[in-house]
């Protein structure tokens, strides 16, 4: 049977983990793997645990302000921007973008940390002490910042792809239309554009945010939560209370239930999204290919 | 009142009010890049020079930073061209196992009807909602009770795992777009069901397999956090590994060994990159990437 091989797969590692995370979430499994249900517990402590409030406003701040500056609004200008001039350097700059996403995590990470290293070997840094100034922890000083920006130019990549496809498909007739009555290149995004593309901007928007909130390997490895949690978000609470290297603890039930809850907010979320975006439409509309 | 004739002059005003905006794009689009250019420019200047000067003025042209490819950095570290080795293999598991299970189930999935079909395709683009990240600690657990937890082949299986559904829905595709009559004709020259898919159906999907393959290849070159939570044995290290025990001894020191090992990690993605990049976008915006 050809199907087998790959429902094994994803039933073992898709379906399955989904399960025994929900389940977990019940228990105060340790680093014994023990099954020891203690009913709503975690979910009792996460509503004592005095980080949370903390964790909870980071991983709005990052999730949409990553969005709104970077997966979306940046994204739209690249697409636009590398749409409207000469379609080889508009690829080679589309190229350039792209590849963030397509580079080892620690190596991308690397490359930032080198940049806003808090020594004068750092590029900022370098940059300050040859003009005369002190060095900053750049980290420490901006976490929000940092995290925004280092996820933000991974994150507009696909927004500038789909934005770019979706772009390509509008047909030139309006365009020229538009220049024929004396359109200017910002009334043509306007009012032919934006409104034309309006599907794939609330798809990204949706899409992205689920994206985000789910994402910590990149935070992990550059500010690594800090300092002293200020840039540590829910997903990355979730995972160093199960593999925190310092704390060692393994607390993998409490973990697993941040995990669910944190599901569960992404849930809301696409529902929210669903309702307030109005998806059913599209679904009925004919809408631009995306291809 | 100005009526709207076109003078020569002010079709030459509209002329350069173009070319400033063209002007302005280009300066934009140069400035925002600026990160990414110097970032990976640095890869390269880095990795052999010495101290950079002010972080960032190369001083004298050097191999020293190149000393990991013969003697390790650390004693506590494995040899790099066994950590390479194993990258290759880890990616080169992932591609094999996704490839060959999604292009499976997908040719299943597009051509034949069978009780549960429709489930199977909703379920996978449901799991697409929960991502492999809130679902890390289960997998420890199932790889642990299996028996996987610091084996390579563990990463392999669960990377592979959570990629075969976006392999399934992308080759689905491609199967779709083969006509019934090509298969149909086969089937009547008296061809079974499996040589049909393997010597008329196959071959006509390869562009569409060629796509996962890449896809497969560099998300398992690149792979990071099911390795480092995975997998502690030395012996097991990949690229990835050993670039997160440089950033974490030497962090904000020893930024040549970083941009020389990280460079030797990139190589092959760039070499990749810029063969494949138009291939990349189309099957990102296609099949939206798994994770982010």
């Amino acid at each position: 049977m050809f199907l087998l091989p790959g429902l094994i797969l994803i039933l073992l590692f898709f379906l399955a983990p989904v399960i025994i995370t929900a389940v977990m979430g019940f228990t105060n499994m340790d680093y014994r793997f023990q099954w020891n249900f203690i009913g709503l517990g975690n979910f009792f402590r996460m509503a004592d645990d005095f980080l949370i409030p903390k964790i909870l406003i980071n991983t709005l701040v990052y999730t949409f302000g990553t969005l709104a500056i970077f997966n979306v609004t940046f994204g739209l200008i690249l697409a636009l921007l590398t749409t409207s001039i000469s379609e080889r350097v508009g690829l080679f700059f589309r190229a350039l973008w792209l590849l963030p996403r397509f580079t080892p995590p620690v190596v991308y990470a690397a490359i930032w940390l080198w940049i806003l290293s808090p020594t004068r070997n750092g590029l900022l840094n370098g940059l300050r002490v040859a003009m005369g100034l002190r060095p900053i922890a750049w980290i420490s000083q901006f976490p929000w910042g940092v995290i925004i920006i280092t996820n933000g130019i991974i994150g507009a990549s696909m927004g500038m792809l789909i934005f770019t496809s979706a772009i390509k498909a509008i047909p030139r007739d309006y365009l020229w239309a538009a220049r024929v009555d004396g359109a200017s290149w910002f009334q043509e995004v306007r009012h032919i554009v934006l409104p034309l593309i309006r599907w794939p901007l609330m798809f990204i928007t949706a899409y992205q945010t689920l994206s985000l909130l789910t994402s910590y390997e990149y935070i992990l490895l550059i500010t690594q939560g800090g300092p002293f949690h200020a840039s540590e978000v829910w997903s990355l609470y979730a995972y160093n209370k199960a593999f925190s290297a310092y704390a060692g603890t393994y607390e993998f039930g409490y973990a697993a239930a941040l995990a669910t809850v944190l599901v569960l907010i992404g849930t809301v979320a696409s529902i929210a999204y669903w309702k307030i975006f109005r998806f059913r439409e599209m679904m009925a509309q004919p809408r631009i290919e995306v291809s | 009142m100005a009526t709207h004739r076109f003078t020569p002059g002010s079709l030459e005003r509209e002329r350069r009010k173009q070319k400033l905006l063209r002007f302005s794009m280009y300066v934009f689009l140069i400035l925002a890049s600026l990160p990414i250019v110097v970032g990976y420019l640095w890869l390269f200047v880095g990795a052999f020079t010495g101290n950079l000067v002010y972080g960032f003025v190369p001083q004298e042209l050097t191999v020293a930073n190149w000393s990991f490819l013969w003697e390790s950095p650390s004693p506590a570290w494995p040899n790099i061209w066994r950590t390479f080795a194993n990258t290759f293999f880890l990616a080169a598991g992932v591609t094999v196992i996704m490839v060959v299970v999604s292009t499976s189930a997908a040719y299943v999935v597009s051509r034949m009807y069978f009780p549960g079909r429709s489930m199977i395709l909703a379920s996978t683009l449901i799991l697409h909602a929960f991502p492999a990240i809130t679902l890390l600690i289960a997998l420890y657990y199932i790889l642990r009770t299996l028996g996987l937890l610091d084996s390579l082949w563990g990463v392999i299986l669960v990377r592979a795992g959570l990629m075969v559904p976006f392999g399934i829905w992308v080759m689905k595709g491609f199967f779709d777009d083969i006509p019934w009559d090509i298969e149909m004709s086969a089937l009547i020259d008296g061809a079974t069901r499996f040589q049909t898919f393997w010597k008329v159906m196959l071959p006509l999907v390869k562009p569409g397999i060629a796509a996962i393959a890449v896809f497969a290849f560099m998300a398992g070159w690149a792979e990071y956090i099911f390795l480092v939570t995975f997998v502690r044995d030395p012996n097991s290290w990949t690229l990835s590994s050993y670039i997160n025990a440089i950033i974490g001894n030497y962090r904000f020191t020893n930024y040549g060994l970083l941009a020389a090992v990280s460079l030797f990690y990139m190589f092959p993605v760039l070499l990749f990159f810029l063969l494949t990049q138009k291939l990349l976008m189309k099957v990102t915006v296609g099949g939206i990437k798994g994770g982010r």
